[in-house]
Protein backbone atom coordinates (compact mmCIF):
# COMPACT_ATOMS: atom_id res chain seq x y z
CA UNK A 1 0.00 0.00 0.00
CA UNK A 2 1.14 3.09 -1.06
CA UNK A 3 0.59 6.22 1.59
CA UNK A 4 0.47 9.04 -1.03
CA UNK A 5 -0.28 8.68 -4.59
CA UNK A 6 -0.38 11.55 -7.29
CA UNK A 7 -1.53 10.16 -11.30
CA UNK A 8 -0.69 13.09 -13.98
CA UNK A 9 -1.09 15.92 -11.43
CA UNK A 10 -1.13 19.30 -13.26
CA UNK A 11 -1.70 22.75 -11.66
CA UNK A 12 -1.43 25.52 -14.00
CA UNK A 13 -1.54 29.33 -13.27
CA UNK A 14 -3.11 30.78 -16.63
CA UNK A 15 0.00 30.18 -18.62
CA UNK A 16 2.37 28.79 -16.32
CA UNK A 17 2.67 24.68 -16.14
CA UNK A 18 3.55 24.70 -12.13
CA UNK A 19 2.95 21.33 -12.02
CA UNK A 20 3.08 19.51 -14.91
CA UNK A 21 1.57 15.87 -15.42
CA UNK A 22 3.19 14.49 -12.51
CA UNK A 23 3.11 10.88 -11.19
CA UNK A 24 4.54 9.96 -7.88
CA UNK A 25 4.45 7.30 -5.10
CA UNK A 26 5.12 7.69 -1.46
CA UNK A 27 6.02 4.76 0.55
CA UNK A 28 4.68 4.80 4.06
CA UNK A 29 7.45 5.72 6.84
CA UNK A 30 11.12 7.22 6.55
CA UNK A 31 11.80 10.82 4.84
CA UNK A 32 10.96 11.47 1.39
CA UNK A 33 12.78 14.66 -0.16
CA UNK A 34 11.84 16.57 -3.03
CA UNK A 35 14.18 18.71 -4.07
CA UNK A 36 14.27 20.66 -7.84
CA UNK A 37 15.60 24.63 -8.84
CA UNK A 38 13.34 27.14 -7.81
CA UNK A 39 10.36 27.22 -9.26
CA UNK A 40 10.28 23.34 -10.26
CA UNK A 41 6.83 23.76 -8.59
CA UNK A 42 7.43 22.26 -5.19
CA UNK A 43 5.19 24.30 -3.37
CA UNK A 44 2.91 24.27 -5.70
CA UNK A 45 2.97 19.94 -4.70
CA UNK A 46 2.09 20.77 -1.21
CA UNK A 47 -0.49 23.11 -2.06
CA UNK A 48 -2.01 20.41 -4.54
CA UNK A 49 -1.54 17.78 -1.73
CA UNK A 50 -2.73 19.91 1.22
CA UNK A 51 -6.03 20.94 -0.72
CA UNK A 52 -4.98 24.50 -1.05
CA UNK A 53 -5.36 24.35 -4.81
CA UNK A 54 -7.01 22.50 -6.39
CA UNK A 55 -5.79 20.39 -9.51
CA UNK A 56 -6.36 21.30 -13.16
CA UNK A 57 -5.91 17.85 -13.81
CA UNK A 58 -5.31 14.50 -12.48
CA UNK A 59 -5.81 12.17 -8.84
CA UNK A 60 -4.52 12.46 -5.15
CA UNK A 61 -4.90 9.31 -3.32
CA UNK A 62 -4.55 9.10 0.28
CA UNK A 63 -3.76 5.56 1.47
CA UNK A 64 -5.44 3.90 -1.95
CA UNK A 65 -8.30 6.44 -1.51
CA UNK A 66 -8.83 9.24 -3.87
CA UNK A 67 -8.61 12.29 -1.68
CA UNK A 68 -8.72 14.96 -4.80
CA UNK A 69 -11.77 16.73 -4.38
CA UNK A 70 -11.84 16.59 -0.08
CA UNK A 71 -11.17 20.05 0.86
CA UNK A 72 -7.65 21.46 3.07
CA UNK A 73 -9.40 20.59 6.38
CA UNK A 74 -11.00 17.67 5.68
CA UNK A 75 -7.23 16.27 4.76
CA UNK A 76 -6.11 17.47 7.63
CA UNK A 77 -8.85 15.41 9.21
CA UNK A 78 -7.68 11.99 7.97
CA UNK A 79 -3.99 12.97 8.82
CA UNK A 80 -2.57 15.14 6.37
CA UNK A 81 -0.65 18.45 7.89
CA UNK A 82 2.37 20.52 6.62
CA UNK A 83 4.39 23.80 7.29
CA UNK A 84 4.60 26.70 5.40
CA UNK A 85 7.99 28.37 3.23
CA UNK A 86 6.35 31.49 4.49
CA UNK A 87 5.82 30.85 7.74
CA UNK A 88 1.41 31.10 8.53
CA UNK A 89 1.81 31.37 12.25
CA UNK A 90 -1.10 33.22 14.09
CA UNK A 91 0.27 36.05 14.73
CA UNK A 92 -2.74 37.54 17.12
CA UNK A 93 -2.35 34.69 19.48
CA UNK A 94 0.56 33.20 21.63
CA UNK A 95 3.11 30.73 20.90
CA UNK A 96 1.02 27.86 22.96
CA UNK A 97 -1.83 28.97 21.54
CA UNK A 98 -1.22 28.70 18.43
CA UNK A 99 0.56 24.75 18.84
CA UNK A 100 -3.03 24.28 20.80
CA UNK A 101 -4.90 25.10 17.54
CA UNK A 102 -3.41 22.38 15.85
CA UNK A 103 -5.01 20.23 18.75
CA UNK A 104 -8.37 21.22 17.52
CA UNK A 105 -9.23 18.05 15.52
CA UNK A 106 -9.45 15.93 18.65
CA UNK A 107 -10.77 18.27 20.87
CA UNK A 108 -14.30 19.16 21.71
CA UNK A 109 -16.18 21.28 19.33
CA UNK A 110 -19.21 21.46 20.22
CA UNK A 111 -21.23 24.55 20.21
CA UNK A 112 -23.60 24.47 22.97
CA UNK A 113 -21.08 22.56 25.01
CA UNK A 114 -18.86 25.82 24.48
CA UNK A 115 -21.06 28.32 24.85
CA UNK A 116 -21.97 27.48 28.39
CA UNK A 117 -18.19 25.93 29.14
CA UNK A 118 -19.20 22.57 30.33
CA UNK A 119 -16.54 20.90 31.89
CA UNK A 120 -15.64 18.65 28.60
CA UNK A 121 -14.77 21.85 27.29
CA UNK A 122 -12.77 22.83 30.48
CA UNK A 123 -11.04 19.27 30.11
CA UNK A 124 -10.38 19.60 26.41
CA UNK A 125 -8.51 23.45 26.96
CA UNK A 126 -6.33 21.32 29.64
CA UNK A 127 -5.71 18.18 27.27
CA UNK A 128 -4.73 21.09 24.27
CA UNK A 129 -2.69 22.90 26.44
CA UNK A 130 -0.45 20.04 27.91
CA UNK A 131 -0.38 18.39 24.67
CA UNK A 132 1.24 22.22 22.93
CA UNK A 133 3.44 21.99 25.77
CA UNK A 134 4.98 18.54 25.46
CA UNK A 135 5.08 19.27 21.60
CA UNK A 136 6.87 22.82 22.15
CA UNK A 137 8.97 20.99 25.03
CA UNK A 138 9.97 18.38 22.16
CA UNK A 139 10.82 20.89 19.21
CA UNK A 140 12.96 22.91 21.49
CA UNK A 141 10.51 25.90 22.69
CA UNK A 142 10.21 25.32 25.82
CA UNK A 143 11.34 29.31 26.91
CA UNK A 144 8.90 30.67 24.30
CA UNK A 145 5.59 28.78 25.92
CA UNK A 146 4.36 31.93 27.40
CA UNK A 147 5.92 34.67 24.75
CA UNK A 148 3.22 35.96 21.94
CA UNK A 149 4.15 34.44 18.65
CA UNK A 150 4.63 37.63 17.01
CA UNK A 151 7.99 38.13 19.53
CA UNK A 152 9.59 34.83 18.29
CA UNK A 153 12.45 35.46 16.54
CA UNK A 154 12.24 33.64 12.46
CA UNK A 155 13.78 30.36 13.83
CA UNK A 156 11.75 30.01 16.81
CA UNK A 157 8.47 30.27 14.31
CA UNK A 158 9.46 27.36 11.94
CA UNK A 159 9.62 25.05 15.04
CA UNK A 160 6.79 26.23 16.37
CA UNK A 161 4.65 25.58 12.99
CA UNK A 162 6.28 21.88 12.92
CA UNK A 163 4.98 21.59 16.96
CA UNK A 164 1.95 23.06 15.68
CA UNK A 165 1.17 20.54 12.29
CA UNK A 166 1.98 17.70 14.58
CA UNK A 167 -0.36 18.53 17.45
CA UNK A 168 -2.90 17.39 14.62
CA UNK A 169 -1.14 13.84 14.76
CA UNK A 170 -0.38 13.76 10.88
CA UNK A 171 0.14 10.29 9.23
CA UNK A 172 2.33 12.23 6.71
CA UNK A 173 3.97 15.73 7.65
CA UNK A 174 4.67 17.82 4.51
CA UNK A 175 7.59 20.50 5.99
CA UNK A 176 8.15 23.22 3.10
CA UNK A 177 11.82 24.49 3.64
CA UNK A 178 12.24 23.93 7.28
CA UNK A 179 15.58 25.33 7.73
CA UNK A 180 15.76 28.19 4.92
CA UNK A 181 16.96 31.05 6.83
CA UNK A 182 18.60 29.30 9.83
CA UNK A 183 22.23 29.35 10.83
CA UNK A 184 24.37 26.21 11.12
CA UNK A 185 23.41 25.31 14.14
CA UNK A 186 20.02 25.42 14.13
CA UNK A 187 19.65 23.46 10.75
CA UNK A 188 21.56 20.68 12.73
CA UNK A 189 18.71 21.14 15.26
CA UNK A 190 15.99 20.99 12.78
CA UNK A 191 17.71 17.88 11.07
CA UNK A 192 17.90 15.77 14.52
CA UNK A 193 14.01 16.72 14.82
CA UNK A 194 12.88 15.91 11.67
CA UNK A 195 15.05 12.61 12.23
CA UNK A 196 13.38 11.56 15.43
CA UNK A 197 9.54 13.31 13.89
CA UNK A 198 10.04 10.03 11.31
CA UNK A 199 11.45 7.63 13.87
CA UNK A 200 8.29 8.09 15.50
CA UNK A 201 6.39 6.97 12.64
CA UNK A 202 4.93 10.15 11.07
CA UNK A 203 6.09 9.98 7.31
CA UNK A 204 8.09 12.87 6.25
CA UNK A 205 7.87 14.57 3.16
CA UNK A 206 10.11 17.22 2.75
CA UNK A 207 11.16 20.59 0.20
CA UNK A 208 14.81 21.80 0.89
CA UNK A 209 17.31 23.51 -0.55
CA UNK A 210 19.90 22.84 1.94
CA UNK A 211 21.44 20.08 -0.20
CA UNK A 212 23.73 18.80 2.87
CA UNK A 213 20.34 18.45 5.07
CA UNK A 214 18.41 16.44 1.89
CA UNK A 215 21.86 14.59 1.44
CA UNK A 216 22.26 13.28 4.91
CA UNK A 217 18.76 12.84 5.90
CA UNK A 218 16.75 11.46 2.98
CA UNK A 219 15.54 7.60 2.60
CA UNK A 220 14.30 8.67 -1.03
CA UNK A 221 14.91 11.75 -2.62
CA UNK A 222 12.72 12.61 -5.43
CA UNK A 223 13.75 15.48 -7.84
CA UNK A 224 11.26 17.60 -10.10
CA UNK A 225 12.05 20.38 -12.36
CA UNK A 226 9.60 22.72 -14.72
CA UNK A 227 6.90 20.71 -12.58
CA UNK A 228 7.48 17.41 -14.32
CA UNK A 229 9.32 14.29 -12.67
CA UNK A 230 12.98 14.10 -13.70
CA UNK A 231 14.34 11.74 -11.24
CA UNK A 232 13.91 9.00 -8.09
CA UNK A 233 16.75 7.43 -5.81
CA UNK A 234 18.50 7.57 -3.23
CA UNK A 235 20.69 10.44 -2.23
CA UNK A 236 23.80 8.33 -4.19
CA UNK A 237 22.31 7.77 -7.19
CA UNK A 238 20.86 11.69 -7.14
CA UNK A 239 24.11 13.18 -6.22
CA UNK A 240 25.46 11.17 -9.89
CA UNK A 241 22.55 11.63 -11.83
CA UNK A 242 23.63 13.34 -15.35
CA UNK A 243 20.06 14.71 -15.54
CA UNK A 244 19.82 16.09 -12.00
CA UNK A 245 23.37 18.08 -12.36
CA UNK A 246 22.15 19.18 -15.52
CA UNK A 247 19.10 20.84 -13.59
CA UNK A 248 20.76 22.05 -11.40
CA UNK A 249 23.50 23.40 -13.66
CA UNK A 250 21.78 24.85 -15.46
CA UNK A 251 19.98 27.11 -12.74
CA UNK A 252 23.47 28.25 -11.99
CA UNK A 253 24.28 28.99 -15.36
CA UNK A 254 20.35 31.13 -15.30
CA UNK A 255 21.90 33.17 -12.55
CA UNK A 256 25.28 34.18 -13.75
CA UNK B 1 -13.76 28.87 40.00
CA UNK B 2 -10.39 30.16 38.85
CA UNK B 3 -10.34 33.47 40.26
CA UNK B 4 -6.72 34.00 38.93
CA UNK B 5 -8.57 33.09 35.24
CA UNK B 6 -8.43 37.47 33.66
CA UNK B 7 -12.11 35.91 32.66
CA UNK B 8 -13.38 34.98 35.51
CA UNK B 9 -11.59 38.46 37.30
CA UNK B 10 -13.06 40.41 34.31
CA UNK B 11 -16.90 39.03 34.52
CA UNK B 12 -16.36 39.18 38.65
CA UNK B 13 -15.45 43.01 38.35
CA UNK B 14 -18.20 43.72 35.65
CA UNK B 15 -20.99 42.42 37.94
CA UNK B 16 -19.78 44.46 40.63
CA UNK B 17 -19.57 47.98 38.45
CA UNK B 18 -23.20 46.89 37.25
CA UNK B 19 -24.41 46.16 41.09
CA UNK B 20 -22.88 49.71 42.54
CA UNK B 21 -23.58 51.54 39.34
CA UNK B 22 -27.06 52.46 40.37
CA UNK B 23 -26.12 53.97 43.65
CA UNK B 24 -24.23 57.29 41.62
CA UNK B 25 -27.36 57.32 38.74
CA UNK B 26 -29.87 59.61 40.31
CA UNK B 27 -32.13 60.50 37.43
CA UNK B 28 -34.18 59.01 34.79
CA UNK B 29 -31.96 60.71 32.56
CA UNK B 30 -28.77 58.67 33.83
CA UNK B 31 -30.71 55.53 33.71
CA UNK B 32 -31.43 55.97 30.06
CA UNK B 33 -27.81 56.52 28.98
CA UNK B 34 -26.88 53.11 31.49
CA UNK B 35 -29.38 51.27 29.35
CA UNK B 36 -28.46 52.27 26.14
CA UNK B 37 -24.69 51.56 27.20
CA UNK B 38 -25.15 48.03 28.10
CA UNK B 39 -27.79 47.89 24.77
CA UNK B 40 -24.50 48.95 22.57
CA UNK B 41 -21.79 46.96 24.89
CA UNK B 42 -24.01 43.74 24.46
CA UNK B 43 -23.95 44.41 20.30
CA UNK B 44 -20.28 44.81 20.38
CA UNK B 45 -19.40 42.12 22.06
CA UNK B 46 -20.89 39.93 19.94
CA UNK B 47 -19.77 41.85 16.54
CA UNK B 48 -15.98 42.16 18.41
CA UNK B 49 -16.49 38.18 18.28
CA UNK B 50 -16.49 38.84 14.69
CA UNK B 51 -14.55 41.73 14.22
CA UNK B 52 -11.82 41.40 17.00
CA UNK B 53 -11.37 37.73 16.88
CA UNK B 54 -12.38 36.22 13.67
CA UNK B 55 -11.44 39.15 12.15
CA UNK B 56 -13.99 39.54 9.88
CA UNK B 57 -15.24 43.04 9.39
CA UNK B 58 -19.28 44.03 8.88
CA UNK B 59 -20.36 47.69 8.10
CA UNK B 60 -24.10 46.56 8.29
CA UNK B 61 -25.34 44.89 11.82
CA UNK B 62 -27.08 48.22 12.50
CA UNK B 63 -29.43 46.15 10.09
CA UNK B 64 -29.67 43.04 12.25
CA UNK B 65 -30.13 45.70 15.46
CA UNK B 66 -32.88 47.11 13.37
CA UNK B 67 -34.60 44.02 12.23
CA UNK B 68 -34.87 42.80 15.66
CA UNK B 69 -36.71 45.49 17.67
CA UNK B 70 -39.00 45.88 13.99
CA UNK B 71 -39.89 42.14 14.32
CA UNK B 72 -40.55 42.65 18.23
CA UNK B 73 -42.64 45.60 16.96
CA UNK B 74 -44.92 44.50 14.34
CA UNK B 75 -44.93 40.68 15.92
CA UNK B 76 -46.57 42.31 18.93
CA UNK B 77 -48.32 45.01 17.14
CA UNK B 78 -50.05 43.27 14.29
CA UNK B 79 -49.51 39.37 15.08
CA UNK B 80 -50.47 39.90 18.85
CA UNK B 81 -47.20 37.56 19.96
CA UNK B 82 -46.39 38.18 23.63
CA UNK B 83 -43.35 40.04 23.47
CA UNK B 84 -40.62 37.47 24.70
CA UNK B 85 -42.64 34.96 22.20
CA UNK B 86 -41.93 37.91 19.41
CA UNK B 87 -38.19 38.35 20.68
CA UNK B 88 -37.34 35.17 20.16
CA UNK B 89 -39.35 34.90 16.90
CA UNK B 90 -37.33 37.61 15.40
CA UNK B 91 -34.14 36.31 16.60
CA UNK B 92 -35.16 32.88 15.31
CA UNK B 93 -35.68 34.88 11.65
CA UNK B 94 -32.66 36.90 11.82
CA UNK B 95 -30.59 33.53 13.11
CA UNK B 96 -31.84 32.06 9.68
CA UNK B 97 -31.48 35.51 7.68
CA UNK B 98 -28.32 35.74 8.98
CA UNK B 99 -26.91 32.37 8.25
CA UNK B 100 -28.42 32.69 4.68
CA UNK B 101 -26.41 35.81 4.36
CA UNK B 102 -23.24 34.33 5.64
CA UNK B 103 -21.73 32.02 3.31
CA UNK B 104 -21.81 34.13 0.03
CA UNK B 105 -21.19 37.70 2.25
CA UNK B 106 -18.15 35.80 3.75
CA UNK B 107 -16.18 34.59 1.44
CA UNK B 108 -15.40 38.00 0.49
CA UNK B 109 -11.97 39.48 2.13
CA UNK B 110 -11.40 42.77 3.25
CA UNK B 111 -12.95 45.75 1.55
CA UNK B 112 -15.05 43.53 -0.31
CA UNK B 113 -16.57 42.25 2.68
CA UNK B 114 -16.66 45.65 4.00
CA UNK B 115 -19.36 46.95 0.85
CA UNK B 116 -20.49 43.82 1.05
CA UNK B 117 -22.23 44.01 4.50
CA UNK B 118 -22.58 47.36 3.73
CA UNK B 119 -24.92 46.77 1.35
CA UNK B 120 -26.49 44.45 3.24
CA UNK B 121 -27.02 46.88 5.91
CA UNK B 122 -28.52 49.38 3.24
CA UNK B 123 -31.18 47.22 1.88
CA UNK B 124 -32.62 46.20 5.10
CA UNK B 125 -32.75 50.12 5.75
CA UNK B 126 -34.48 50.71 2.76
CA UNK B 127 -37.16 47.81 3.20
CA UNK B 128 -37.69 49.36 7.03
CA UNK B 129 -38.54 52.94 4.82
CA UNK B 130 -40.64 51.35 2.05
CA UNK B 131 -42.67 48.48 4.26
CA UNK B 132 -44.62 51.45 4.98
CA UNK B 133 -47.41 49.36 5.58
CA UNK B 134 -45.59 46.88 8.49
CA UNK B 135 -43.43 49.48 9.56
CA UNK B 136 -44.46 52.86 9.29
CA UNK B 137 -42.08 53.84 7.20
CA UNK B 138 -39.47 56.71 8.21
CA UNK B 139 -42.35 58.11 10.84
CA UNK B 140 -41.40 54.84 12.71
CA UNK B 141 -43.73 53.16 14.94
CA UNK B 142 -44.90 52.63 18.30
CA UNK B 143 -43.82 49.14 20.44
CA UNK B 144 -45.82 47.89 23.16
CA UNK B 145 -44.80 47.13 26.92
CA UNK B 146 -42.61 44.14 27.49
CA UNK B 147 -43.92 41.36 29.16
CA UNK B 148 -41.98 38.49 30.69
CA UNK B 149 -44.13 36.27 32.47
CA UNK B 150 -46.62 38.68 33.12
CA UNK B 151 -44.24 41.02 35.10
CA UNK B 152 -44.21 44.18 33.10
CA UNK B 153 -40.99 46.29 33.66
CA UNK B 154 -42.03 49.94 34.25
CA UNK B 155 -39.21 52.16 36.15
CA UNK B 156 -35.92 53.04 34.88
CA UNK B 157 -34.49 51.08 38.04
CA UNK B 158 -36.17 47.52 36.57
CA UNK B 159 -35.24 48.19 33.03
CA UNK B 160 -31.42 49.24 34.26
CA UNK B 161 -31.14 45.15 35.50
CA UNK B 162 -32.47 44.18 32.66
CA UNK B 163 -30.49 45.19 30.33
CA UNK B 164 -27.11 44.70 32.16
CA UNK B 165 -28.19 41.60 32.74
CA UNK B 166 -28.58 40.70 29.40
CA UNK B 167 -24.75 42.67 28.39
CA UNK B 168 -23.87 40.20 31.42
CA UNK B 169 -25.41 36.95 29.68
CA UNK B 170 -23.57 38.28 26.49
CA UNK B 171 -20.25 38.48 28.04
CA UNK B 172 -20.58 35.42 29.84
CA UNK B 173 -21.24 33.81 26.10
CA UNK B 174 -18.79 35.48 24.70
CA UNK B 175 -15.88 34.75 27.08
CA UNK B 176 -16.90 30.98 27.47
CA UNK B 177 -16.92 30.69 23.33
CA UNK B 178 -13.39 32.53 23.05
CA UNK B 179 -11.88 30.35 26.21
CA UNK B 180 -12.15 27.03 24.24
CA UNK B 181 -11.08 25.38 20.80
CA UNK B 182 -14.31 27.11 18.66
CA UNK B 183 -12.42 30.21 20.04
CA UNK B 184 -9.15 29.38 19.47
CA UNK B 185 -10.65 28.47 15.83
CA UNK B 186 -12.19 31.59 15.34
CA UNK B 187 -9.04 33.80 16.26
CA UNK B 188 -6.90 31.19 14.12
CA UNK B 189 -9.29 31.98 11.18
CA UNK B 190 -8.06 35.49 12.00
CA UNK B 191 -4.54 34.48 11.75
CA UNK B 192 -4.14 33.30 8.89
CA UNK B 193 -6.80 31.18 7.77
CA UNK B 194 -5.32 29.21 5.52
CA UNK B 195 -2.67 27.51 7.93
CA UNK B 196 -6.23 27.05 10.21
CA UNK B 197 -7.63 24.81 7.10
CA UNK B 198 -4.34 22.99 7.42
CA UNK B 199 -5.02 22.49 11.12
CA UNK B 200 -8.52 20.76 10.01
CA UNK B 201 -10.54 23.69 10.77
CA UNK B 202 -13.60 24.48 8.57
CA UNK B 203 -13.28 28.33 8.15
CA UNK B 204 -16.09 28.77 6.27
CA UNK B 205 -18.68 26.76 9.14
CA UNK B 206 -16.65 29.08 11.19
CA UNK B 207 -16.63 32.03 9.87
CA UNK B 208 -20.56 31.21 9.49
CA UNK B 209 -21.09 30.68 13.25
CA UNK B 210 -19.66 33.71 14.54
CA UNK B 211 -21.63 35.83 12.24
CA UNK B 212 -25.05 34.07 13.11
CA UNK B 213 -24.01 34.52 16.78
CA UNK B 214 -23.18 38.19 16.36
CA UNK B 215 -26.45 38.97 14.52
CA UNK B 216 -28.37 37.48 16.87
CA UNK B 217 -27.22 39.12 19.79
CA UNK B 218 -27.54 42.61 17.75
CA UNK B 219 -31.18 41.34 17.20
CA UNK B 220 -32.04 40.80 20.76
CA UNK B 221 -30.50 43.59 21.95
CA UNK B 222 -32.53 45.65 19.67
CA UNK B 223 -35.42 43.77 20.47
CA UNK B 224 -35.28 45.04 24.29
CA UNK B 225 -34.11 48.57 23.24
CA UNK B 226 -37.66 48.43 20.80
CA UNK B 227 -39.49 48.04 24.38
CA UNK B 228 -37.52 49.80 26.23
CA UNK B 229 -37.78 53.19 24.43
CA UNK B 230 -41.22 52.53 23.37
CA UNK B 231 -41.00 53.96 19.57
CA UNK B 232 -38.50 53.26 17.11
CA UNK B 233 -37.74 54.29 13.41
CA UNK B 234 -35.50 53.15 10.76
CA UNK B 235 -32.72 55.73 11.42
CA UNK B 236 -31.53 52.39 14.01
CA UNK B 237 -30.87 50.53 10.73
CA UNK B 238 -28.93 53.40 9.56
CA UNK B 239 -25.48 52.73 8.10
CA UNK B 240 -23.81 55.67 10.67
CA UNK B 241 -25.00 53.81 13.46
CA UNK B 242 -23.21 50.58 12.24
CA UNK B 243 -20.43 52.78 11.88
CA UNK B 244 -20.58 53.52 15.77
CA UNK B 245 -20.79 50.05 16.45
CA UNK B 246 -17.42 48.98 15.03
CA UNK B 247 -15.96 52.43 15.99
CA UNK B 248 -16.92 51.62 19.73
CA UNK B 249 -15.19 48.20 19.43
CA UNK B 250 -12.54 49.83 17.77
CA UNK B 251 -11.99 51.98 20.28
CA UNK B 252 -12.47 49.50 23.61
CA UNK B 253 -9.87 47.16 22.18
CA UNK B 254 -10.03 44.39 18.31
CA UNK B 255 -9.95 40.99 20.22
CA UNK B 256 -11.50 41.85 23.80
CA UNK B 257 -14.35 41.06 25.14
CA UNK B 258 -13.99 43.46 27.78
CA UNK B 259 -12.41 46.03 26.01
CA UNK B 260 -15.62 46.34 23.72
CA UNK B 261 -17.84 47.44 26.18
CA UNK B 262 -15.56 49.59 27.25
CA UNK B 263 -15.51 51.09 23.94
CA UNK B 264 -19.32 51.17 24.44
CA UNK B 265 -19.28 53.04 27.41
CA UNK B 266 -16.97 55.59 26.18
CA UNK B 267 -18.65 56.32 22.76
CA UNK B 268 -22.26 56.09 24.46
CA UNK B 269 -21.14 58.53 27.11
CA UNK B 270 -19.59 61.17 25.63
CA UNK B 271 -21.96 62.52 23.34
CA UNK B 272 -24.80 62.33 25.53
CA UNK B 273 -22.91 64.22 27.80
CA UNK B 274 -21.02 66.48 25.55
CA UNK B 275 -24.25 67.80 23.63
CA UNK B 276 -21.50 70.09 22.06
CA UNK B 277 -21.00 67.69 20.10
CA UNK B 278 -24.54 66.66 18.76
CA UNK B 279 -23.37 68.53 14.88
CA UNK B 280 -20.59 66.97 15.05
CA UNK B 281 -20.92 63.52 16.24
CA UNK B 282 -20.21 61.91 12.52
CA UNK B 283 -16.66 63.93 12.50
CA UNK B 284 -15.84 62.74 15.88
CA UNK B 285 -16.42 58.82 15.44
CA UNK B 286 -14.43 59.13 12.00
CA UNK B 287 -11.52 61.33 14.08
CA UNK B 288 -11.66 58.40 16.79
CA UNK B 289 -11.84 55.35 14.25
CA UNK B 290 -8.70 57.14 12.29
CA UNK B 291 -6.79 57.74 15.23
CA UNK B 292 -7.26 54.57 16.90
CA UNK B 293 -6.42 52.81 13.87
CA UNK B 294 -3.07 54.94 12.95
CA UNK B 295 -2.03 55.31 17.14
CA UNK B 296 -3.00 52.38 19.16
CA UNK B 297 -4.63 49.66 16.38
CA UNK B 298 -4.95 47.18 19.35
CA UNK B 299 -7.56 49.45 21.27
CA UNK B 300 -7.95 51.19 24.86
CA UNK B 301 -7.98 47.87 26.95
CA UNK B 302 -5.63 45.74 25.75
CA UNK B 303 -2.87 48.68 25.29
CA UNK B 304 -3.15 49.69 28.70
CA UNK B 305 -3.09 46.14 29.90
CA UNK B 306 0.10 45.25 27.91
CA UNK B 307 1.24 48.65 29.19
CA UNK B 308 0.19 47.72 32.88
CA UNK B 309 2.11 44.15 32.31
CA UNK B 310 4.98 45.22 31.29
CA UNK B 311 5.28 48.11 34.20
CA UNK B 312 4.23 45.31 36.53
CA UNK B 313 4.72 41.53 35.44
CA UNK B 314 7.76 41.62 33.30
CA UNK B 315 10.69 43.45 35.79
CA UNK B 316 13.30 41.11 34.50
CA UNK B 317 13.81 41.67 30.85
CA UNK B 318 14.90 38.34 29.34
N1 LIG C 1 -0.51 31.25 -7.06
C1 LIG C 1 0.25 31.30 -8.17
N2 LIG C 1 -0.11 32.05 -9.23
C2 LIG C 1 0.65 32.09 -10.33
N3 LIG C 1 1.81 31.44 -10.50
C3 LIG C 1 2.24 30.67 -9.47
C4 LIG C 1 1.48 30.56 -8.25
N4 LIG C 1 2.15 29.72 -7.43
C5 LIG C 1 3.24 29.34 -8.08
N5 LIG C 1 3.31 29.89 -9.31
C6 LIG C 1 4.36 29.67 -10.31
O1 LIG C 1 4.52 28.28 -10.45
C7 LIG C 1 5.90 27.95 -10.55
C8 LIG C 1 6.26 26.99 -9.46
O2 LIG C 1 6.25 27.67 -8.20
P1 LIG C 1 6.53 26.98 -6.83
O3 LIG C 1 6.33 27.99 -5.78
O4 LIG C 1 5.74 25.75 -6.73
O5 LIG C 1 8.06 26.61 -6.95
P2 LIG C 1 9.05 26.01 -5.88
O6 LIG C 1 9.61 24.79 -6.48
O7 LIG C 1 8.41 25.91 -4.57
O8 LIG C 1 10.19 27.11 -5.85
P3 LIG C 1 11.09 27.63 -4.64
O9 LIG C 1 12.18 26.63 -4.49
O10 LIG C 1 11.60 28.94 -5.10
O11 LIG C 1 10.22 27.74 -3.45
C9 LIG C 1 6.66 29.25 -10.52
O12 LIG C 1 6.91 29.64 -11.84
C10 LIG C 1 5.69 30.22 -9.88
O13 LIG C 1 5.91 31.51 -10.34
MG1 LIG D 1 8.63 26.75 -2.73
Amino acid sequence: MSLISVEHLTKSFGGIVAVNELDLTIEPGGIVSIIGPNGAGKTTLFNLLSGIYQPTAGRIFFADEDVTDLSCHELAGIGLSRTFQNVQSFMNMSALENVMVGCHLHSNQRFIDTLLQLPSIKKSNRECRDTAIELMTYVGLKDYISAPADRLPYGALKRLEIARALATRPRVLLLDEPAAGLNPRETQEIDDLIRDIAKQGTTVMLVEHDMKLVMGISDRIIVIDHGQWLAEGTAEEIRHNPDVIAAYLGEQGRNR
Amino acid sequence: MNWRQPHTGGMVMLLAVMAVLPLFLDNSFQYEIAIKVALNAAVCVGLNLLIGYTGQISLGHAGFFALGAYSSAILTDRYGLPPMAAMLTGALGVGLLSFIIARPILKLKGHYLAMGTLGMGVIISIVLNQEADFTGGPDGMSVAALTIFGWEPVTEFQWYWIAVGFLALCVWLSLNLINSPVGRALRAVHGSEIAARTMGIDTTHYKVLVFVVSAVMACLAGSLFAHYNGYITPSKADFFYSIELVTMVVLGGMASTFGAVIGAVVLTVVPQVLTVFENYEMMVFGGVLMGMIIFMHKGLLPTLSEFIGKRFHEPDKR
